[in-house]
């Protein structure tokens, strides 16, 4: 509950990274890009979860106040956005698209195999840190469905089996 | 036919030293006049004619989002907020039909579904807004299930708590925060049904850096969700007496 | 950049096309791609190397080849050969075959209704250009449109030859394109925005994604053309981030324009200037809503507003702001090529043009799809699409997205414009199209799409945030067999509120693929409620 300070710094020197890790950089150069004006939050929000896979709270803290914009508004966008997360990923991730034509080809029933082999919810990492399971309201992938994206690459047609497969692939040592 | 640009929060008071032209409306079948941009509620209550609000407060800016003061407009295919919509020459406004009280009445209902109400044990009955509502509209029962999501109390702060089981996220603490003592400690985060209100990075609000502790946000929450500490059922009376100045300070400097 | 440069560089390009023998072309939109058509690329690269043959045959990636199900997708040219489910294993096989007559094991033949039955205007280069190469796009008459437009037409002349045209808003409402222009050109500000909305919210739509992989070019010359019309030197392509080819191909034509000097100051030594920047997207659905995704470019939550003010008048930073689509911008530079009366001819009398649909569900043909507005439902499902899969019957043809509807059989024969789907209950939507066979239950299909509406919802007007929830939580019950008698007026109560009193049209419309699946379906909520069952099987009732 510390009283309003009137050290929110000027454009010209924006505050130093919380530390010297060097993916600071990008994030800086994407506010400097935009002026470090506040309409840049979301653009910088995308650079750091690009850089960091997440978004944790000491980077919330820095850009809000390089882009001098208030710490409530920044947390407030960071979850009103699906995209953004505030947990960081497993070291695999498997993305469920949950679209109209995915639904009508099952994806439910894929997502429930899902769930009940590795034992999370959606939104969920196991505990372990290996695998997180997410859904995708649609991956523009409708011609494929039902689809899912693994590490990065989508995958169509796919079926039960064949998802239980690759994802035992990944938990198994 | 096209409309000026149109700001709510200059709506009432139009600037420049020219005097705005003055309109003829009519509403609930009287005629009124009424400043050029001025808000169907505005010219409402000038002329003591009662459209219930729950988000609105004079002072604030508007956000059109509690709907509670929807009316009919004749020659409009949809029902319009009054705190929103500008006045316009010869509009035939209808604001307490049957169809609008239905209306009230269940959109009450799906505010009382929402979070836990029980009004008997809480520190605003008998001075909650939202009660008031329900009383004077006549919402005697609620339909839908009681969705009671999990939701805390956080009494960190060492005045104030806040309740989230009373919350019908209307969010004049957030404005009343941001627009008048300019500290944006709350704000908004989730979405949909999921929406909670929150200070600073979501953190206790006694934690928070930004929190002044002004207590405007307590003063203007209708409801028991945002109180001062120490007060037993029914005790909590909110004091809005600082908003009427604001609005003549902001008035005069525009 | 002058008109003769660009004609300069449309003849060489032309030239060095026809100076090959065989001309290769692998689908690399992203359906094609997940099945690593880009592997397919680099085999025939190697194959021809190996054998020499770089001087008479080439190979490039295209976009979207259209029918997806079948993808990979190889196009050989100028023979007109296309071969579908092609591994990097066939290419030895394919490049034997370039002289001869095509490899019968892997043909598509392109003389079926699939290929025959669609009319493209707006996909008339994908499949044909390559979407990296700005030489590719000038080869196909790109950029023409937008020096007339600049050089030999007034702002008020392409306002009034667009609204000639008859285009309607291609992004759902279907709001006269001309006239969206005609106001923004009207309002005075010294400061104007064109924007594209390229937040394809819609689940089972990916009209604008492939047009962006496929053809990024024309967009961009369809908002350089807006903002002459109007007025406005900026633009932003506002784009989901689930996207990431189309925002890598977006970002990289841009790149490419600006270098031209088709983007910038001064274009076509005109005192006309504009460029446009990429905003990401960062998944909310709401954010197609025009008021919140002004709100998501300025960097804040996408929470719409109540409207009027319309953005026309006070959009992005207050300035009158015109918001087109994808599929909007991508019929500009061909409107002004061959004239509104062209496009006027095409379509119905009130929606004119052609449509982009995302045929996708039970259908054989799934894939992208242009056709005539007009064309017929039936014609759709069973000739473009081949027919229901594993020869099952037709249920429903869901159109809209969350805000649309589902349309029976018994409307097969609709000629499918803007005004027909709305009498019946849906509307054209941005243009995804689901078709469901006799194993989809429609109160599932009710409750997925409320599931979206509620999850999708930004929570700020109390109808669409608690109204949505409940109505999701009645349809669950219903589909686990705990439904009761007054549960259908209970819903219908509630969706005729959730309707009439939501803020924007997020919740104005969520309600709808309820509504139409209770008109014309409305025996099988009885089944599940009064006897327990679920007539599709779908439902876990009973189990």
């Amino acid at each position: 509950m510390a009283p309003l300070t009137a050290s929110a710094p000027g454009y010209q020197t924006p505050p130093s990274p919380p530390d010297e890790d060097p993916r600071w950089k990008k994030v800086i150069r994407t506010m400097r890009l935009n002026g470090f004006s506040a309409t840049a939050l979301i653009e910088t929000l995308h650079t750091v979860q690009e850089s960091f896979g997440y978004l944790e709270p000491q980077a919330l803290r820095f850009v809000a106040r390089s882009l001098r914009v208030p710490l409530s508004r920044v947390y407030a966008v960071a979850t009103f956005y699906h995209v953004f997360t505030l947990k960081p990923p497993g070291r695999h991730t498997c993305v469920v698209c949950l679209g109209t034509a995915c639904f009508i080809g099952g994806a439910n029933t894929i997502l429930d195999g899902i769930r009940d082999a590795l034992t999370i919810a959606p939104g969920e990492t196991t505990a372990d840190g290996n695998v997180s399971l997410l859904t995708a309201r649609c991956l523009g992938a409708c011609g494929l469905a039902p689809a899912a994206v693994f590490d990065g690459a989508v995958q169509g047609n796919l079926t039960l089996p064949a998802v239980l497969e690759k994802i035992r692939g990944w938990t198994e040592p | 036919m096209a409309h000026p640009p149109f700001d709510p929060r200059h709506a009432a008071h139009p600037t420049g030293s020219r005097p705005a032209p003055i309109l003829t409306l009519k509403i609930d079948g009287q005629d009124v006049g009424a400043r050029s941009g001025d808000t169907i509620l505005t010219v409402a209550r000038e002329n003591d004619i009662h459209i219930p609000t729950l988000c609105h407060l004079e002072g604030l800016s508007t956000l059109g989002a509690c709907r509670l003061c929807l009316v009919e407009v004749a020659g409009a295919n949809r029902l319009l907020p009054a705190c929103v919509t500008a006045v316009r020459e010869g509009m035939a406004v209808t604001t307490r039909s049957e169809r609008l009280q239905t209306y009230r009445r269940k959109l009450l209902e799906l505010f009382f579904s929402e979070r836990n109400h029980v009004c008997a044990v809480c520190v605003s009955n008998g001075h909650c807004e939202l009660q008031d509502l329900a009383d004077t509209l006549g919402m005697t029962h609620v339909r839908y299930d009681y969705l009671y999501p999990p939701a805390a109390i956080d009494a960190s702060h060492p005045r104030f708590s806040v309740d989230h089981n009373r919350c019908i996220l209307c969010l004049r603490c957030l404005r009343a925060c941001e627009e008048i003592e300019g500290a944006h400690t709350w704000d908004v985060m989730g979405r949909g049904i999921d929406c909670r209100v929150i200070t600073d990075l979501n953190q206790p609000w006694g934690e928070s850096e930004s929190c002044t502790g002004c207590g405007k946000c307590v003063q203007v929450c209708p409801t028991g969700a945002l109180t001062e500490k120490g007060r037993a059922v029914a005790e909590m009376v909110k004091n809005k007496e600082f908003l009427p100045y604001l609005r003549i300070m902001r008035r005069r400097t525009f | 950049m002058m008109l003769d440069e660009i004609n300069e560089i449309a003849q060489r390009q032309r030239e060095k096309e026809t100076g090959f023998r065989h001309r290769i072309n692998v689908c690399i939109a992203a359906g094609c791609l997940s099945s690593r058509s880009d592997d397919i690329v680099a085999a025939f690269e190697e194959e021809i190397a190996r054998r020499g043959l770089e001087k008479s045959c080439r190979v490039k990636g295209v976009g979207c080849l259209g029918l997806c199900a079948g993808g990979p997708l190889v196009a050989v040219e100028p023979a007109g050969i296309l071969y579908r489910g092609v591994a990097a294993d066939d290419v030895g096989e394919i490049v034997d075959a370039l002289p001869g007559s095509p490899l019968a094991r892997l043909h598509c033949p392109r003389e079926t209704p699939f290929f025959q039955r669609q009319q493209k205007i707006v996909l008339e280069n994908c499949g044909w250009i390559d979407p990296t190469a700005i030489e590719d796009y000038i080869a196909a008459d790109g950029y023409q449109a937008m020096h007339t437009a600049l050089t030999r037409m007034t702002p008020e002349e392409v306002t009034r030859e667009v609204s000639r045209s008859g285009l309607r808003g291609r992004g759902g409402a279907g709001y006269p394109t001309g006239l969206k222009w005609s106001t923004v050109a009207k309002a005075e500000s010294a400061t104007k925005f064109v924007v594209c909305n390229a937040d394809e919210g819609d689940p089972g739509a990916f009209m604008d994604r492939s047009v962006l992989e496929s053809d990024p070019h024309r967009v961009i010359e369809g908002m350089v053309i807006a903002g002459w019309a109007v007025g406005a030197s900026r633009g932003f392509i506002y784009l989901r981030a689930e996207y990431p080819l189309a925002v890598k191909r977006v970002k990289a034509a841009i790149a490419a324009a600006e270098r031209s000097g088709l983007l910038g100051g001064s274009l076509f030594h005109t005192p006309f200037g504009f460029d446009i920047k990429v905003r990401l997207g960062a998944g909310a659905f709401v954010c197609g809503e025009e008021t919140a995704l002004i709100a998501s470019i300025e960097g804040r939550l996408g929470r719409p507003r109540p409207r009027p003010p319309y953005p026309a008048e006070h959009g992005l930073w207050g300035a009158p702001t015109l918001i087109n689509n994808v599929e909007t911008f991508a019929n500009i530079p061909p409107i002004l090529r061959n004239g509104s009366g062209w496009f006027a001819g095409i379509g119905t009398e009130k929606s004119k043009g052609t449509k982009v649909f995302a045929l996708a569900g039970r259908v054989r043909n799934t894939g992208l799809i242009e056709v005539p507005m007009g064309t017929t439902l039936r014609d759709i499902v069973y000739a473009i699409g081949g027919g229901i899969r594993e020869d099952r019957t037709f249920k429903a043809a869901q159109t809209g997205g969350p805000s649309g509807g589902c349309i029976p059989e018994e409307h097969l024969d609709l000629p499918i414009d803007y005004d027909s789907l709305v009498e019946v209950g849906s509307i054209m939507g941005s243009g995804g199209m689901i078709i469901m066979d006799e194993t989809a239950c429609m109160v599932d299909v009710a409750k997925f799409f409320m599931g979206f509406c509620c999850a999708e919802s930004c929570g700020a007007c109390v109808p669409c945030r608690v109204g949505t929830t409940q109505l999701h939580r009645l349809l669950e019950r219903i589909t686990a067999g705990h439904g009761t008698a007054g549960d259908l007026a209970r819903i219908e109560d509630l969706c005729d509120l959730v309707q009439n009193t939501s803020l924007c049209g997020l919740g104005q419309t969520a309600p709808n693929p309820v509504v139409s699946t209770l008109r014309y379906f409305r025996d099988e909520y009885e089944a599940h409620i009064q006897e327990g069952r679920c007539p599709a099987g779908a439902c876990k009732l009973g189990q």
